[in-house]
């Protein structure tokens, strides 16, 4: 069974003429023990898909104009407000960017993680099961550590502990938001091998989102690329990385210098990410594209399976370019 | 000829206490820098955040004073310089910030914002000539000319990043400090300003300092690399070589850190314990060695000199062969 199932979303900021499609005709699932990358650029709704998940965006000036979204077969569009609550924490557990500024700067490490345990597993919400989930995620001294207060930990540190809250209501779907763009490459990659290690030990499922496409090369099984607002390419990460199969994939896939790679000039894309109410017509893309057909400027394309079973892309000429 | 040389550079930032500010101790954010730059080079710093990597840059067009240490650019001693002698040097050093939003004045136009240098330097007289010279700046760096009277919240990232290059360049200078130039930037952009430095350069003959924490775009650009841990470069050779032939195990770490593209090549990663120590009270002997994977007991209390262990690629590690 699914665990994550989202159908066509649809959301939009304001009302009326000036509502601002932000995510349009996502359709997205997971499924227990996998790693889905959601991959974009700034703007191009990959937060706001997830926030959505647990509803966390404040509605209004946010509504969901289409589309359904089932987590752990709950319908959470529709979810009563304690039902909500159960979901927020017992099913879908959230690390953001920011550590620094997810965490109460006034309470204790172990105050905040026990908050969360007092209210999804009161039996647990001690002292020493707090010791139990900082040591988990890494963190030396973890008795001396849980009594400190978050600005006396480092970036790293923060996030660990970030981590250790997120999982002492054991979720099923870790949702990753950007977890390591604020560290440093060292830092990122002690953090990823904990969330690799992780998601093996307890068969969570998570969602990494990210602009960075080689973090979802090493820690992701399925891709998702974004582009304004919309999914443009879905499949396994090997397939997609190294056959990708939409040009925006592709573009961006050369727009990476990579180590150890000799390249004169880096392959760039020409314009930038179209801002919300500039969406253009047809294809997003096609300002951008070096292989735009003219039909690409008024009709919108849908999403195709394509090359095999399990991938998708949103361009009718994905398999003509070579 | 070298266009810069800098020896023994130091900066040291006075921590202050009580009633009368009386420095107890002093962040040594860069301590003891040696390095060259060659006309038309550019040398890539690495590093993580807090080695001094910034501070580093800064100094080197004397945004901040350094505390000891020599910089000769073109053969003159910066440090001395004072008044109108080190402004008329300042129009050859140059820098690029990592934040263009808020590297720019919100209520100066382009056109204000790329022609107050070239007021200043007095290098063109009268108001057609500096239009048309502000003019060939904007087509330089891939802007419309006609975008000269608006203001920077109209454009994107990049765009503002083109213009933080323009008005750098329109002092005509010979060197330019690039503080992550790309790092704000979206993945589809940074190609794009990447390959306009890159032009540049080739055009001008630009030399420049790359600061970034990203390896894989720092190796793309830079002639050579240089690798800074606690406000000491560490290691520095051709890219080529320090990427592909580390020696200094902080450098090994970093690389293996960076996450491959290639999904079916999962580096081995050499995963670091630990944090970057403070700079504050920077550990005794080599400052990696509480982090270091390798360290033997002379590590701890003496400090490595750089040797040279490939040809032009100098390692500063007891144990680097």
């Amino acid at each position: 069974m699914l665990l994550l199932d989202i159908r066509d979303l649809t959301l939009a900021f304001g009302t009326g003429p000036n509502a601002m499609p932000a995510v349009e005709g996502l359709s997205l699932s997971l499924s227990q023990g996998e790693t889905l990358g959601l991959v974009g650029e700034s703007g191009s709704g990959k937060s706001i898909t997830a926030l959505s998940i647990a509803r966390l965006l404040p509605s209004p000036p946010a509504r969901y104009l289409r589309g359904q979204i089932r987590l752990d077969g709950r319908d959470v569009l529709t979810a009563t407000p304690r039902s909500l609550r159960e979901l927020r924490g017992g099913v879908v557990s959230y690390v953001f960017q920011e550590p620094g500024s997810s965490l109460n700067p006034v309470l204790r490490i172990e105050t905040q993680i026990r908050e969360t345990l007092r209210q999804h597993r009161p039996q647990a919400a001690d002292r020493p099961e707090v010791i139990r989930l900082l040591e988990r995620v890494g963190i030396p001294a973890p008795e001396r550590r849980c009594r400190e207060y978050p600005h006396q930990l480092s970036g790293g540190m923060q996030q660990r502990v970030m981590i250790a809250m997120a999982l002492a209501s054991r979720p099923k779907l870790l949702v990753a938001d950007e977890p390591t763009t604020a560290l440093d490459v060292t830092i990122q990659a002690q953090i990823l091998e904990l969330l690799d290690d992780l998601s093996e030990e307890f068969g969570m499922s998570i969602l990494l989102i990210t602009h960075n496409l080689g973090l979802v090369a090493q820690l992701a099984d399925r891709v998702a690329i974004m582009y304004a607002g919309q999914i443009v390419e879905t499949g396994p990460v090997p397939e997609v990385l190294r056959s990708p199969l939409h040009p925006y994939t592709r573009l961006l896939l050369n727009s990476v210098p990579q180590l150890g790679k000799d390249r004169a000039r880096l392959t760039a894309i020409p314009g930038s990410v179209p801002s919300l109410p500039n969406v253009p017509p047809g294809c997003r893309f096609h300002p951008r594209c070096p292989h735009a057909q003219p039909d690409c400027r008024q009709i919108e394309p849908v999403e195709l399976p394509a090359a095999s079973l399990n991938r998708t892309v949103r361009c009718p000429y994905a398999l003509t370019f070579t | 000829m070298k266009l810069l040389e800098v020896t023994d550079l130091q900066v040291h930032f006075p921590v202050e206490r009580g009633w009368f500010r009386k420095p107890i101790e002093f962040v040594k954010a860069v301590d003891g820098v040696n390095l060259e730059l060659a006309p038309g080079e550019t040398l890539g710093l690495v590093g993580e955040s807090g080695c001094g990597k910034s501070t580093l840059g800064r100094a080197l067009v004397r945004l901040v004073n350094p505390t000891a240490g020599r910089i000769r650019f073109n053969g003159i001693d910066l440090l001395t310089l004072e008044g109108k002698a080190l402004r008329q040097q300042r129009r050859k050093l140059q820098m690029i910030f990592q934040d263009p939003a808020s590297a720019l004045d919100p209520r100066l136009t382009i056109e204000s914002i790329v022609g107050e240098a070239l007021e200043i330097h007095q290098i063109v007289r009268g108001r057609k000539a500096r239009r048309e010279r502000i003019g060939q700046l904007l087509t330089d760096v891939g802007l419309h000319p006609d975008h000269r009277n608006r203001y920077p919240h109209e454009f994107s990232g990049g765009q503002r990043q083109r213009i933080g290059i323009a008005r750098a360049l329109a002092v005509e200078p010979r060197f330019i400090v690039c503080d992550e130039p790309v790092s704000a930037l979206d993945v589809s952009v940074q190609a794009q300003v990447v390959n306009l430095l890159h032009d540049l350069q080739e055009q001008r003959g630009l030399a420049y300092l790359f600061i970034a924490h990203d390896l894989a775009v720092v190796e793309h650009f830079s002639h050579r690399i240089a690798v800074m841990y606690l406000g000491n470069i560490i290691e520095t050779g051709s890219a080529r070589s320090v990427t592909r032939l580390p020696r200094h195990p902080y450098t090994q770490a970093l690389i293996s850190a960076v996450p491959a593209l290639d999904p079916l090549t999962r580096r081995t990663r050499i995963v670091l314990g630990g944090d970057v120590p403070s700079p504050i009270h920077p550990p005794k002997g080599c400052p990696f060695h509480p982090r270091c994977p390798l360290a033997e007991s002379r590590c701890r209390y003496e400090p490595p000199v750089p040797r040279e262990i490939l040809p032009q690629h100098w390692v500063s590690c007891h144990l680097a062969k």
